[in-house]
């Protein structure tokens, strides 16, 4: 492909490539996400292509591997087009059938399709499956119809147009201006205003800037940034060039984290491809733009997400935070103004270019604008990656979108925003996903993870979790944070033991109290969170730990006893064959008991008695009845 | 340079522009306590014990004083009844890993601090980082470093470099809080270096 010396160039192009698409003409798509491919997915397109072969297709029907669709929990996702029938749970054998039925005659293949858990009625379509259906989806739309691998994928769909807009039809005052009026706020955490930031940067009398992506995303169970740098790249350089253009800087840096390896992949690929056709580089388009863009490739932080310590990494040494009393705006990697925004923030740049700022003030809350995309996980029914509106309640997100908890299980807690964020209770689950809402409830929106906690989830675990997690990823530079976390992480695990105290209670607020005002960077100030919102929202569950000994949801194994019930025992042995310590006594005709100085509290035996006999208790903070024998007993002892 | 005014404590205080608040309350003979200070070395906000409070108008925010640029017309109080309780509790902190150390002692002692209110898990070291610090800015000679992070971190002689250099220097014994990098290098020196031979 020659490089695009003018916009005309590139408009000459897109309208090639749409004319060349028919619309009627066959289409399979392979979600080919990392979810998706986990599953089998790049097996499952060799096996369509094989298929088309074999009947004589290859030359009719197109086959598009794309990026993630979202819902990763159906994987492997197929969408037919023209038609748009979503199949799920696509494996490599199901491949002849699709083709033979779908391709050749429009039969639905049934055992593909989707089925409404509620209702168990049979849905075909995208635009009717509940979990796409309430979505709007701004930045991953694009996902499901670009191949990441091929930059004409995106350009056919009017990529790179906000790019041109914003060289051609605009200065980089009004580029930031339109930023600014939008009020994009930032994605990755603290949703601090992009225009705001952007202005800093450009204002700062420094004439060397840079821009930044954070793709350092580390969350447990957050995948949003990984989707869309793997799914759709170029819209992300896209934005990030837009960024370059409003501050005046010309060179950018993107950190993606190398556990990402196929957004590496897809990022290199992007960037090669967009310097080909003259897209980034000098002169881009004929403009006199130059931006080129550089990618650095993380070892492993989770505190390089921060943005001192990120700049620090690219500029080669430990990922450390610095204090950062003058911005990073201002004074950033290699102490020039450097304009630092997360993926999903550098992702609604083109979008807001092109359709305007009222457009995207049109969506969201009074201080929230514009969707946010969130991954829903954790006992959910429907987990995956899902785009909404700023303002949708958590309830709306969780059931109307998530399908609703597993196994019909209550939902107890929602977690938001990361291991820096708060567990949000079930009455408050009316919220609306928003800044300053979820910030008012000791929470944040934070870079988007929702976790979803039901009734069989121990608050106080949870707090020990996340904090013990931070307390891993602390890089140890402070006293607060390092020492701080140790002492929170010993707590809290003495609590989880049973050996706590009220005392504790105490200690862990006043701690956390003073990490938030003392540590040097956000990942301390913030790390108390996940304690704080649950010593408010749960604390009863601290108290029963500590004075009862008694964990509700049954997790905190020091606080657990099994036991066999001898009036539902029947002596099948298959507890006992199970039990990975033989902490299990009886035999065939005797009645079985647990040693409990053996026991481990795994609840292999509660797991493998059969549902018929129901023998195995599991107990917290009570007593074992008296009528369980220390000792095997005969099994007909019960009629005596 | 030029010269800027700010209120430290409530006292009206000179100080040159590019000097941190440390620095100006020092100049005024407002003494501000420090553990990862040194006048030789870069600033490194890691102890945090030097932290103040920065007041803006009816909001105040606490800073570490090391880092934090010293501005015209900036409100500082060093020792709010808040800043008091941040420092106690940081030593007490300190005080798990080192109990003994002269400095930290006195610390606890002027603030207040309780050594028995949390597990003690000493390592002697604080991490302070001066040794590591003064070896590469002031010495240039990169003989010592941090290894691992987080709970984890540990300050460690690099063997190729301190089986050389650092003999005849040892400059930094005097300046470890808690004398620990003088045992660290006995133990390095004992358990090392000898194989590097």
């Amino acid at each position: 492909m020659p490089r695009l010396n003018t916009p005309a160039e590139l408009e000459t192009l897109r309208k090639k490539l749409v004319k060349n698409q028919s619309a009627s003409r066959p289409c399979i798509t392979v979600c080919c996400g990392t979810g998706c491919r986990a599953l089998g997915s790049v097996k499952l397109v060799d096996a369509f292509r094989a298929e088309l072969a074999k009947q004589g297709l290859e030359s009719s029907v197109d086959i598009k591997e794309t990026g993630c669709h979202g819902f990763c929990e159906k994987g492997s996702v197929v969408v037919i087009y023209p038609q748009n029938i979503c199949y799920f749970h696509v494996k490599p054998e199901d491949a002849a059938d699709v083709v033979a039925k779908t391709i050749k005659t429009g039969e639905l293949v049934d055992h593909l399709l989707y089925k409404d858990p509620a209702s168990g009625e049979k849905l075909v379509y995208h635009q009717d499956i509940p979990f796409y259906k309430y979505q709007e989806r701004t930045v991953l739309g694009d996902n499901e119809h670009i191949n990441p691998q091929n930059i004409e994928d995106y350009i056919q769909r009017g990529g790179y147009s906000a790019l041109v807009k914003a060289l051609f039809q605009m200065t980089p005052e009004s580029v930031l201006e339109e930023v600014d009026t939008a009020n994009l706020r930032g994605r990755g955490g603290d949703g601090f205003p992009a225009g705001k930031k952007w202005r800093t940067t450009r204002d700062a009398p420094d004439p060397v800037k840079y821009v930044l992506v954070n793709c350092d995303e580390g969350d447990p169970g957050a995948f949003m940034d990984r989707s869309i740098m793997e799914g759709n790249p170029h819209c992300v350089l896209e934005g990030l060039a837009i960024g370059a253009f409003a501050v005046g800087a010309k060179e950018g840096y993107i950190y993606v984290r190398a556990e990402y390896p196929l957004a590496v992949e897809n990022l290199y690929a992007a960037i090669r491809q967009a310097e080909e056709y003259g897209l980034l580089g000098k002169n881009i388009l004929g403009s006199g733009f130059d931006f080129i863009v550089k990618v650095h490739e993380g070892a492993g932080a989770f505190v390089s997400g921060e943005s001192s310590a990120l700049m620090t990494a690219i500029e080669g040494r430990v990922g450390e935070p610095r204090p950062k009393y003058i911005r990073t705006a201002i004074k950033g990697l290699w102490d020039k103004p450097s304009n630092l925004n997360n993926v999903e923030t550098w992702a609604n740049v083109p979008h807001i270019i092109n359709k305007g700022a009222e457009w995207f003030r049109s969506i969201g809350t009074e201080g929230s604008k514009g969707t946010k995309i969130f991954a829903l996980v954790g006992k959910v029914n429907n987990t995956g990656l899902v785009e909404v509106p700023m303002g949708t309640t958590l309830r709306d997100i969780i059931f109307k979108i998530g399908g609703g908890l597993r196994d019909g299980k209550k939902i107890k807690a929602v977690q938001t925003g990361g291991p820096s964020g708060g567990c949000i209770p079930e009455n408050l689950l009316d919220s609306p996903v928003d800044y300053d809402v979820l910030s008012k409830l000791g929470s944040m929106v934070g870079s988007g993870g929702l976790i979803i906690m039901d009734e069989e989830t121990c608050m106080v675990d949870i707090a020990r979790y996340f904090i013990n997690f931070l307390s891993d990823e602390s890089c140890g530079k402070c006293l607060p944070c390092r020492e701080g976390l140790r002492q929170l992480v010993e707590i809290l695990t003495r609590i989880t033991e049973g050996k706590g105290t009220m005392a504790d209670m105490d200690t862990l607020e006043d701690l956390s109290g003073v990490m938030s005002e003392a540590c040097l960077c956000a990942l301390g100030q913030q790390a108390p969170n996940p304690l704080l919102t649950t010593l408010k929202y749960f604390r009863h569950e601290y108290i029963d730990h500590i004075k009862n000994k008694h964990c509700e949801a049954g997790v905190c194994k020091a606080l657990l006893t099994f036991y066999i019930d001898p009036d539902k025992c029947k002596a099948c042995m298959i507890c006992a064959r199970n039990c990975p310590t033989d902490a299990i006594k009886g035999g065939k005709g005797l009645i079985h008991t647990i040693e409990q100085d053996k026991c481990i509290k795994c609840g292999a035996c509660l797991d493998t008695c059969p549902a018929k006999f129901y023998a195995v208790r599991k107990i917290s903070g009570i007593p074992i009845p008296d009528n369980v024998p220390s000792e095997p007993i005969p099994l007909n002892r019960k009629a005596e | 340079m030029e010269e800027i005014k700010l209120t430290i404590d409530g006292r009206e205080v000179t100080a040159q522009s590019g000097q941190t608040v440390f620095q100006a309350a020092a100049a005024a003979g407002i003494h501000i306590p420090a553990l990862c200070f040194h006048e030789q070395l870069e600033p490194y906000g890691g102890c945090r014990v030097c932290s103040v409070e920065v007041v803006t108008g009816s909001r105040s925010k606490v800073v570490a004083s090391c880092v934090y640029p010293a501005s015209n017309g900036l409100v500082v109080n060093t020792n709010t009844e808040k800043i008091r309780h941040i420092r106690k509790v940081l030593i007490e902190l300190l005080l798990t890993k080192a109990p003994a150390s002269k400095p930290i002692r006195d610390l606890a002692e002027e603030y207040g601090a309780d050594a028995a209110r949390f597990s003690h898990d000493a390592s002697f070291c604080v991490l302070c980082g001066l040794c590591v610090r003064y070896c590469t800015e002031v010495k240039k000679a990169n003989a010592l470093c941090f290894i691992s992070r987080g709970t984890q971190r540990e300050v460690t002689f690099v063997p190729e470099i301190a089986s050389r250099e650092c003999e005849k220097c040892q400059q930094c014994f005097d300046i470890c809080p808690t004398n620990f990098i003088r045992a660290n290098f006995e133990m390095a020196k004992a358990l090392t270096f000898g194989t590097e031979e």
